[in-house]
Formats: structure tokens, C-alpha cells, sequence
């Protein structure tokens, strides 16, 4: 069970997905992919592959929340697994498509 | 969080990919990483508190940008085109500093103590010589990334405080990662010491398209570089599509850039008759006006391609006027217009527009923060929104003229006056009056071939606008003095009126 605050980093410590969480929710969660937690960006890993990676897996560049819109994640390194927080698989944000400004 | 962070996600996704042409020079987005982290390492040996910048557009500028970031002291591209004086004071305010710089500005200057100078070309050898051992970037969310000293145009300039988080949050609240497509190119003609140089870098990196920079602005290098690189996109302010504009009537008809597809401007008030123009030149083009201030990390406000057209091609006023608007807020920022005694003012109502958002840094080094409890910042903008969302500005709160109590912004009676047939440009500015206490001052510039009297132009402002709107001095000029990008210099204007 981790604090996740705006600008935290994560990384799997199975594969080699890696997050930041953009919002957060301020209580205690369990952020996980495919299924195991995830760890602290200095954390040791153990690699190896996922027991139940789930079917939607983290891609780079994608922007990751929870049902109600409270939690938040870019995924800022593509792995093998799916990324839920307390047991809920988090689903993709729809961008919102803006006109290139700069 | 730290800006190294878009870089690092764009050398992961499309390592291959060109992130920067510069002449012969290409930089993979690999390259530009690698050469990021090198440039940390020659900051780190330096043992310096601040990047510093004094050069035009090149490679060296995105490697310093990421370098900065990496080794963990801010950034400080500044004005090469301030005087000698101006330039040392602002050294003297970032000393111990390494300095990344070019002839003939450096040779100029006597560097104040601390200042460490590093030539461009320099920099830029040492840090593609070597491929560092990759280290985490440091960085929390509320480092400073980015220090910009603001154009002063009313005094000393102030050194505007951007945080990583502030920027970061604008790039992930606009870009979406990898958006662009393999040929996308975007031509950078803004200094690398404006927000929009900034924000250009990592918005581009971000979306994974390739930088192509022009060092310094003309019309006609800047159409050259469309044509021979096949840029997709570019971003100019008002001065630059005016040049643009003109030089296209020079040559007549289409601008034939068939690679181009998006033209972004700001940075200033975008004339409608240039705009129009420039519509009419690069018919298949979507243009994009986009509001910002440097303390709000860019852009706030969008006025979309679908608006331009709307507005181009109706004759319904109330549609047509929109290409007049900055548009409406940006999704992660939230925009009200405020009267004096601070109360929000509804659809119409002109008042300073304040803004609240992530991106809002709202911060000086001198002064400290602007933003209030809530998170609002008061931008020092006047403007109103309509009844559909759409921002209208009128200009500085501070060049407001408060004439016997009544406030009246200069840019109403500007644009009244740019429609008489003689006038060519014009800017309006209080000027002292015994018994109003301020009361309106304009100095005018005439057509080639055509002239007004004081008299026939104070009375087609009366009948246009109120009597307290009637300039009662004016003066007119061969030219209006602007900076360079494009900002009237009211301060100097002032002083040449009764």
C-alpha cells in the first residue's frame, strides 16, 4: 500500500513498465501491473514475465484513470501487463484532441 | 517530475527518429537524449546555479533546455538583442552561471563575476563527443525549470519563475504523445528566450515531430525553408505573418507550400486584415490563434481552424467577429473576468482576466507569487468573454486610460481608428490632462499617399464611439516603435506626446 501524489514515478518490478501518476486520489492504494505491485522507481526488480499479465497492456504515452476519475497515470515506459489500482483495471482517457499550438 | 521526461518517453517510442535538423546536422531523438545528458555533465563539472543562453536558434538549443533539466539548475535563454548595459545587469542576477553564447554579442560584453562563458559550437561538440552513463534526472515536481526574464516594457525586467510542473502540465494537458506523424516537420522562428521558443521544444518532442529552426526571421528565408524542408507546421507572432503576407503580395497569389498544413500564431494582437490575408494565401492551411503568457507556461486560450473558417467566410457580424477572439480556454484551465472590486462579471462585461490551472506559474523571483489562495492569477489582461465562451482581449490592465474615473481601454479606439480609410497603423496612450487628470493620446500612421486632419479623425471616432473616446492629442508618425516581437512600446510613445 503506497501515498501516490502528482509527479510520483513507479516502475514494474516485473516487466518494464513504468508510470507517473498525474492524479491522485490522498489515500493509501495499491498500484499494480498485471497484477503484481508496482514499485518505487529505485526498487529492486525480480524480471521475469506476469502470471496474469490481463489483456490490456501499458502503453507508452497513454493516460490511464479509474472508474471515477479520481486516480491518474501516464505511462511513461510500455510493459507486459495491465495497470489496476485496488483490483480496478484501469481504462484508457480518450484525448481530447486540441490544434497544435506551438 | 521533469521535463527530461517527455525526451525520455519520445528516444524510447522512436528512438530513429529526427528531432532536430539543423543545416546538415540531423539529431535522432537518441541523439538528442544522449547529448542532453552529456550537456548535464559539463553543467555538474562546472559547478554553476544557473544555464544561461545568449544565441539565436540552433541544436544547442534543445540540448541546453534538456541539459539544464537533467543536471537540475534552471534554464535562462535571454534577449540577445538588449543593449550592453541591460545585458550585464541580468548576468550579474544569474552569476554563478555557465553561459552558452555566439560572436558577436559575447565579445561585446564584460561579464560580471561568476559568469562562465561556453561558445556555442563548443557546447555543442563537447556534448555530442560522449555517451554518459544514463542517470536518473532529479527533480521534484516544484524545482525550477526555467527562469525568463520578461521584456520589461514598463520597467526592469522581471525574472519569471517556471516550474517542472507547470510545464509539464501544459504539455500533457495539449499534446497527446507521438502524435505526429513520421513527416511531420514544424519551422521554429521564434528566439529561443520566449515562451513559445520553449514551448515549441517540448511540445514537438513530445509529439515526436521534427524541429527545423530559422535563426533569424525574414520572410523569404522562412518561405524557402517551408518549400525545401516540407514543413508541416509553424508558429509565428503577428509581425512575422505580416511580413509573410506582404512578401506573398509581392509575388502574387497561392504561397505554394503544398507540405503545409497548420500555421499557430500569438505573442501579440493579430491585426483582422492581416489574418484575412494570410487566409487567402494558404487556403488549405489551419490556423490556430493561441492566447498565453510566459508566467502561465504558454498557451490558455485556443481560437481553433474551424473558427477561422467560420469566421472568414460568414457575413453574419457576430460570427465574423470571432476572428477578432483568442477563442475559448484550454480544457485544464479555468478563465473568469473580474471587475475591480474583484467579483466576477458575466458574458459582455469587460474586466482583468484571470486564469487557474496547473500550468499557471504566476511567479517572480523578486516578487513571489501572484496567484491567490484559490489558485487564480490576475494575467494583467483586459478583456470580456461572450455568451458562447469565446475570450475577447482589449490589452494591458496597465495601459488602461482612467479619464475623470471612467476606464477606457486604448484598444477600442485603435480599432476604430484602423478603419479610416487613411490610417495605417496607430496606437493610443493616456496622456495627462489638468482637468480629467488622463484623458487619450494617439499617434498615427498614414497609408502611403493618404492623410487626415486632427479634426476629421476625432470626429470619426465621435461618431463611432463615445465623446470621452475622442483622442485629444495626436501625433503622427512614418512608423509605430515595436519590439521585436511585435509588442508597441508604449512607454516610448508616451513620452513623444504633449
Amino acid at each position: 500500500m503506497r501515498l501516490l501524489k502528482a509527479g510520483t514515478r513507479a516502475r514494474c518490478a516485473v516487466c518494464d513498465t513504468e508510470v507517473m501518476v498525474v492524479r491522485a486520489a490522498p489515500a493509501e492504494v495499491q498500484l499494480c501491473c498485471g497484477g503484481d505491485e508496482m514499485i518505487a522507481m529505485d526498487g529492486a526488480k525480480t524480471p521475469g514475465t506476469h502470471a496474469a499479465p490481463g489483456v490490456q497492456l501499458a502503453l507508452v504515452g497513454k493516460r490511464y484513470v479509474n472508474a471515477v476519475d479520481a486516480v491518474e497515470l501516464l505511462c511513461t515506459k510500455g510493459g507486459k501487463g495491465e495497470l489496476a489500482v485496488d483490483g480496478e483495471v484501469l481504462a484508457v482517457k480518450q484525448a481530447k484532441a486540441l490544434p497544435s499550438s506551438d | 517530475m521533469n521535463l527530461v521526461m517527455a525526451l525520455e518517453m519520445a528516444a524510447e517510442c522512436h528512438p530513429q527518429r529526427i528531432a532536430v535538423s539543423s543545416g546538415s546536422l540531423q539529431l535522432s531523438y537518441a541523439d538528442l537524449l544522449t547529448a542532453a545528458r552529456a550537456g548535464a555533465q559539463i553543467i555538474r563539472d562546472a559547478g554553476v546555479r544557473h544555464l544561461g543562453l545568449l544565441d539565436v536558434n540552433s541544436p544547442a538549443v534543445p540540448i541546453a533546455l534538456y541539459a539544464a533539466a537533467y543536471a537540475g539548475v534552471p534554464y535562462v535563454p535571454m534577449n540577445y538583442r538588449l543593449t550592453r548595459p541591460e545585458l550585464e545587469a541580468l548576468l550579474g542576477r544569474i552569476a554563478p552561471a555557465l553561459l552558452i553564447g555566439e560572436q558577436p554579442v559575447l565579445a561585446s560584453l564584460a561579464l560580471p563575476a561568476g559568469i562562465r562563458v561556453m561558445m556555442r559550437s563548443e557546447f555543442q561538440r563537447v556534448a555530442l563527443s560522449f555517451t554518459p552513463e544514463p542517470v536518473a534526472a532529479p527533480g521534484e515536481p516544484h524545482d525550477t525549470a526555467i527562469q525568463l526574464f520578461t521584456s520589461g516594457t514598463t520597467g526592469r525586467p522581471k525574472a519569471a519563475v517556471l516550474r517542472h510542473r507547470n510545464l509539464m502540465s501544459y504539455i500533457l494537458g495539449t499534446v497527446e504523445f507521438a502524435s505526429a506523424d513520421e513527416d511531420d516537420a514544424i519551422l521554429i522562428s521564434v528566439p529561443p528566450y520566449h515562451i513559445a521558443g520553449i514551448s515549441a521544444v517540448l511540445s514537438s518532442t513530445y509529439a515526436g515531430r521534427r524541429m527545423v529552426q530559422l535563426p533569424n526571421f525574414d520572410a523569404a528565408t522562412w518561405l524557402h525553408l517551408c518549400r525545401t524542408e516540407k514543413i508541416t507546421n509553424a508558429f509565428v507572432v503577428p509581425t512575422m505573418l505580416s511580413r509573410i503576407v506582404d512578401h506573398l503580395g509581392q509575388e502574387g497569389g497561392n504561397a505554394g507550400v503544398p507540405s503545409l498544413r497548420a500555421i499557430a500564431y500569438g505573442g501579440g494582437k493579430m491585426p483582422l486584415a492581416v489574418i484575412e490575408q494570410a487566409m487567402r494565401h494558404f487556403p488549405g492551411v489551419d490556423f490556430t490563434n493561441a492566447y498565453g503568457l510566459t508566467e502561465t507556461s504558454s498557451t490558455i486560450c485556443l481560437l481553433g481552424p474551424d473558427d477561422h473558417r467560420s469566421g472568414f467566410e460568414s457575413r453574419d457580424p457576430l460570427v465574423r467577429r470571432r476572428l477578432a477572439s483568442v477563442g475559448r480556454p484550454v480544457p485544464t484551465i479555468e478563465l473568469q473576468v473580474r471587475g475591480e472590486r474583484g467579483e466576477v462579471l458575466g458574458p459582455g462585461q469587460p474586466g482583468e482576466i484571470h486564469v487557474r490551472g496547473e500550468q499557471v506559474a504566476g511567479e517572480y523571483l523578486e516578487q513571489g507569487s501572484l496567484v491567490d489562495g484559490d489558485g487564480w492569477f490576475p494575467t494583467r489582461d483586459r478583456g470580456s468573454v461572450d455568451e458562447f465562451g469565446y475570450v475577447y482581449l482589449e490589452g494591458r490592465a496597465d495601459d488602461v486610460i482612467v479619464r475623470g474615473g471612467e476606464n477606457i481601454s486604448p484598444g477600442e479606439i485603435e480599432d476604430v481608428l484602423l478603419e479610416h480609410p487613411a490610417v495605417s497603423d496607430v496606437a493610443v496612450v493616456a496622456v495627462p490632462d489638468r482637468q480629467w487628470g488622463e484623458s487619450v493620446g494617439a499617434v498615427v500612421v498614414f497609408k502611403e499617399n493618404a492623410e487626415a486632419t486632427d479634426a476629421e479623425l476625432q470626429e470619426w471616432v465621435k461618431q463611432r464611439l463615445r465623446s470621452s473616446r475622442v483622442p485629444t492629442a495626436i501625433r503622427f508618425a512614418d512608423q509605430l516603435p515595436y519590439n521585436e516581437m511585435g509588442k508597441v512600446l508604449r512607454r516610448v510613445l508616451k513620452q513623444q506626446l504633449p
